[in-house]
């Protein structure tokens, strides 16, 4: 419960890091400059299929400033960018992945692809030098819907590979007789076809990378835009460029907004370190927003039809989902993960169907990669069952949230039919929380107000469940994760008593800058200021993993607990020593140590400083400093829950959607600071809107990307957004981490996008249209021609 | 950005000395050149800023008829062109405050972007296009997207606004740049109504002639009761289909006219 003092865990101190954003003190990729850097410019490719039949660069090096120009040749002797995740079809057989090369190795397969990279002196230089090179292309066959992409006479992204499926996988029931004899045995089916809309995640940073090299050292060091830079430098090293990870330091600084987009490893982060050393000069490469657009990972890109099966009383009896999913022309590092493991086994949502069947395709297209975007996978299954739901409630004249709740999953633990254990929840109370928070019942009176002023009003409700903190690591191995799930801290303790606590978490906007401190300070009973955590920085932080999939306090955060607990417990070994008690007599309380019962007590400082000036000490028995690591892999994922309100009023004469009210009741377990936690719903839920409403990655068949720029790419702002009703006080903790925590990121982009399109939908057929789905975003023009289709 | 030279004259008389150098290019606000130039989309030799010329600034008022300088900035006019209020309400809502602060109406008519607003007052309100070398009706000065009647080297140094009666501007935004997805400037003189559209047509800014004349007999929102404009020939685009735009055109003439009073 949160406190009413400003620190320790459940305060909401305010987040330390922004005096330093906010006042232009921050340190990003872009503000390193390196003494004699260079720059690179990258040729892209603007067409998205072509052979290559030469490249001619003469012309190019002998233009000013040029120091040289690298092509897909330079890099044919490397490895290329690769995927972390293999996924076994329903054959048994593993998923197709082509070659991904860092520069094009003969074919273009997407606009924006890397076709030749030139380095420079300067930018400007290296950009007329890029022009000064001639391409001899043969255009190829584009690829870029789905189904026909999966057409047996389709033309092939890779030529290489036998289609351009990249797996059929199915999970849940794979008997497809049983599951069709459910179906057979329904008193209800309801059946929706949607499309889970391809987004840019467009982060206000866009992406950076410095390549270094030492030839005195033989060290490389690469700074990047990274929300997990051991896991890039263990990509570099072991599969791109070969190189020995302890000669090899990534850095990734302030970062400004990831939101998925920065996991992955990227081309030009193995480019610039390789260049380094070819060019005997540091290489900086800066991303401009128009190459961002073509080729930062883009996310979700879902075609789906599901359906739902229910027997006479409304109970849910089963599901059945069928889904393409995008991967663009190449995977992408956890692309294969996303619309598998991260989609199907959220399948059964809040609910307990029995029989649930998931088959996913995935297809290469001749477009940008796609890959984990906020809520990755868990969106794409929240949004398609929610609708679902909605949609079968109308059918059956019944109130969707009754529907909903007469379905809930009420014991816990509970198994799903898609191999998930839930620990704990408790969806009627966030149901019932959220009714209250939204006034659901003074809905009425608000559709009649805003139908005075010829507006149709609509409510639109959802639950959403969420599999954070993916683990454990043994089990998402046998999935086909390429990569542990654990995460690292140290905590290191100063003579004076000040703690520094390297984390393996990453943060790029997450405040963990001020959470993190708040629970150590917390458990030793110091003032907060006394911690700092330091990360981002292979070359002084334990192996980690990194944040991403709302992992980082439920998994970081529980190995700096295990690491801290560690400290005290020595630290409890040397006030004993210098109390001359035993160290189980030994209380720690407000940053003093007491022998039970009595008054001799010693301060933190006082034993820290013993720690590390070790004159009375026992030394025979205990290693002198206080320094801990933990190593933290957890036993489950955590299950974060919620239930969605969202309030529109449509301009029927334009089809203009504006939200009205947009309410969020979440149980996100217990929680280190209210406050950072209200932000990040707050962004999650601008981010959903931003999908529900207006953003869109759309491509013409020529595999140009439409909405290349802001100019046609709509982005939420402030005024597309209302004030938040935001609730967290409905709190079952996890069962299975020292902190009870589940993590808080991605829920509101999760959760959002079906609130508002069912808000709209109702708000449709109250005015007597007969509407059941419009594909996001739902723009003004696409509301209009629902209404008047 | 390819190289170029900036000069930034004092007087149109050196500006316009200063254009007559081949590939020559005059800058106003930038808002639209330099996003232009950075994607080295345009490569002038030099770029002759109009921003020093104190002849093209300022916004003045005299019988009935509204002039501001060619250089005056949206924010300018949004906070100064009081004795028209929709013109004064439209320059305030051009772009963000950064934009309005740079952007100037010289540049913004001179560039005629078929989504942008000012064309839409400028040919709704009859305004004169006054140019360092003539004068130009808004009924001859506007030919189409992108294209207008200024000759190379012409510099637009003030635009004279007939003040109506009533007037209103009534913008549909793109939801992306939030230009003009279709933009209608109705004004009424005591000669007649004049309504204009921008952001619809394949043809770049139109007068809707048969709403001039159902609303120059009867200025009420009812007297657009089944006029339509042909969807044939409006702009179709990720942001909306021909028949959305023309239907547009008929709501927002209405509200224009509503809110005209
Ligand atoms: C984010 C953003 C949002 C915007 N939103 C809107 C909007 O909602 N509505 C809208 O209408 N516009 C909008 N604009 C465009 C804005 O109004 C520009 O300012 C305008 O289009 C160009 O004016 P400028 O003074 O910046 O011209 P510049 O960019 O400097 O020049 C544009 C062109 O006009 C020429 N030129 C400039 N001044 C003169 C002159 N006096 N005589 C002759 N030629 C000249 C230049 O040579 C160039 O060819 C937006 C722009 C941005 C960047």
């Amino acid at each position: 419960m949160p406190k009413d003092n400003d620190s320790g865990i459940g305060a909401s101190p305010k987040r330390r890091e922004d005096v330093r954003f906010l006042t232009g003190a921050g340190n990003y990729t872009d503000d390193i400059n390196v003494h004699g850097q260079a720059y690179v410019h990258f040729l892209r490719a603007d067409v998205a299929h072509a052979t290559i039949n030469s490249i001619d660069t003469s012309a190019a090096e002998a233009m000013p400033g040029v120091v040289k120009i690298f092509t897909g040749a330079d890099f044919a002797e490397v490895g290329g960018i690769p995927c972390g995740w293999g996924v076994t079809d329903r054959h048994g057989n593993p998923q197709q992945e082509p070659r991904h090369p860092i520069i094009a190795d003969g074919t273009i397969r997407h606009v924006g692809e890397i076709v030749a990279a030139v380095v420079a002196d300067t930018v400007e230089q290296a950009r007329d030098a890029a022009e000064a090179i001639e391409l001899d292309l043969t255009d190829k066959p584009v690829v870029v819907d789905m189904a026909a992409a999966l057409a047996e006479d389709s033309a092939k992204v890779h030529e290489d590979l036998s289609s351009n499926l990249c797996y059929d996988w199915v999970f849940g029931n794979d008997d497809d007789d049983a599951v069709q004899a459910a179906f057979d045995a329904a008193a209800h089916v309801t059946t929706l076809e949607l499309v889970n809309n391809r987004l840019v995640a467009n982060p206000m940073e866009p992406r950076v990378a410095i390549g270094e090299y030492s030839r005195g050292t033989d060290e490389y060091t690469l700074h990047t835009t990274s929300q997990n830079p051991h896991v890039i430098r263990l990509l570099m090293c072991a599969f791109v460029l070969g190189l020995p990870e302890h000669k090899v330091r990534v850095v990734a600084p302030d970062v400004g907004g990831g939101f998925g987009s920065k996991i992955f490893h990227y081309a030009e982060e193995a480019f610039c370190t390789h260049a380094a050393k070819a060019c005997g000069r540091p290489v900086k490469w800066t991303s401009t927003r128009s190459e961002a657009f073509i080729s930062d990972a883009h996310g979700r890109d879902h075609v789906t039809k599901i359906e739902l099966a229910l027997d006479s009383n409304n109970n849910f009896t089963a599901l059945r989902t069928n889904t393409m999913a995008n991967m663009g022309a190449y995977l992408s590092t956890f692309a294969t993960s996303v619309p598998s493991y991260l989609h199907g086994t959220l399948m059964a949502g809040n609910y307990k169907t029995p029989v649930v069947q998931v088959n996913v395709k995935t297809v290469f297209t001749n477009t940008v990669p796609v890959d984990a975007y906020r809520g990755a996978g868990r969106p794409e299954a929240t949004f398609q069952l929610e609708r679902v739901i909605d949609k079968a409630a109308r059918e059956l004249g019944v109130d969707p949230i009754a529907l909903r709740r007469q379905n809930f999953i009420t014991e816990f633990p509970y198994e799903t039919p898609v191999a998930l254990t839930y620990d704990t929840g408790d969806y009627t109370a966030t149901m019932d929380k959220l009714e209250e928070i939204a006034d659901v019942a003074g809905f009425a009176a608000r559709r009649a107000e805003s139908e005075k002023k010829g507006k149709l009003r609509g409510l639109g409700v959802n639950c959403y469940i969420e599999a954070c903190g993916i683990a454990p690591s043994n089990i998402v191995g046998m999935l086909g994760a390429r990569a542990g799930l654990y995460d690292a801290a140290t905590v290191r303790v100063n003579a004076t008593g000040t703690i520094s606590v390297f984390v393996g978490a990453h943060s790029h906007g997450q405040g963990h800058e001020t959470s993190f401190p708040q629970v150590v300070a917390d458990m030793i009973g110091i003032d907060e200021s006394m911690v700092d955590i330091v990360h981002g920085d292979t070359g002084r932080v334990p192996f980690g993993m990194g944040t991403y999939g709302s992992r980082s306090i439920a998994v970081c955060g529980s190995a700096m607990v295990r690491a801290t607990e560690k400290i005290i417990a020595k630290a409890k070994k040397i006030a004993a020593h210098l109390l001359e008690a035993s160290d189980a007599d030994i209380e720690l309380k407000d940053g003093q140590f007491t022998v039970a019962g009595t008054d001799k007590s010693v301060a933190w400082g006082d034993v820290t400083l013993t720690a590390y000036v070790p004159h009375n000490y026992p030394l025979e028995e205990l290693e002198p400093g206080l320094e801990e690591t933990a190593f933290y892999d957890p036993a489950n994922f955590t299950y974060p829950s919620g239930a969605y309100a969202c309030e529109v009023e449509v301009d029927p004469d334009t089809g203009k959607v504006t939200i009205e009210r947009f309410s969020a009741a979440d149980d996100f377990g217990n929680i280190i600071n209210p406050m950072i936690v209200d932000g990040q719903v707050h962004g999650g839920l601008g981010q959903g809107i931003g999908q529900a409403l207006l953003e869109n990655a759309a491509y013409d068949e020529d595999g140009q990307l439409l909405s290349a720029s802001f100019m046609d790419y709509a982005m939420p702002r402030a005024d597309d957004v209302p004030f938040y009703q935001v609730d967290h006080s409905c709190q079952t903790p996890c069962t299975h981490n020292p902190l009870g925590v589940k993590g808080c990121g991605e829920a509101g982009a999760i959760g959002s996008p079906p609130a508002v399109v069912n808000a709209v939908v109702d708000a449709l057929q109250s005015a007597g249209k007969n509407v059941t789905h419009i594909d996001m975003p739902l723009s003004p023009a696409r509301v209009w021609a629902a209404m008047n289709g | 950005m390819y190289e170029f030279e900036f000069v930034k004259p004092a007087t149109v008389g050196e500006a316009v000395a200063a254009l007559a150098e081949e590939d020559a290019q005059a800058l106003g606000g930038g808002q639209t050149l330099i996003p232009t130039l950075k994607q080295r989309l345009a490569m002038p030799s030099r770029l002759v800023s109009l921003s020093g010329i104190t002849e093209m600034q300022g916004i003045s008022d005299s019988g009935g008829v509204l002039t501001i300088g060619g250089a005056a900035t949206h924010a300018a006019v949004a906070a100064g062109a009081a004795s028209y209020p929709a013109l004064a309400e439209l320059a305030s809502h051009i772009g963000d405050p950064a934009v309005r602060n740079r952007g100037t109406i010289g540049g913004s008519l001179a560039n005629n972007d078929p989504a942008a607003c000012y064309p839409a007052a400028a040919l709704g309100s009859g305004a004169t296009i006054v140019t360092n070398s003539r004068e130009i009706e808004a009924d001859d000065y506007f030919q189409g997207l992108f294209e207008t009647a200024l000759e190379e080297g012409e510099i637009i140094t003030a635009v004279r606004f007939p003040v109506p009666e009533k007037a209103n501007y009534q913008k549909f935004v793109q939801p992306a740049s939030r230009f003009a997805l279709v933009g209608v400037f109705v004004a009424r003189f005591a000669d007649g109504v004049r309504v204009a559209v921008t952001g619809a047509s394949e043809e770049g800014v139109f007068r809707w002639r048969e709403a001039e004349a159902a609303l120059s007999a009867n200025f009420a929102p009812d007297a657009l009761d089944g006029l339509s404009v042909d969807a044939e020939g409006m702009i179709a685009d990720l942001h909306g289909s021909k028949e959305y735009r023309a239907h547009l055109v008929a709501v927002m003439t209405k509200r224009a006219v509503a809110a005209a009073g």
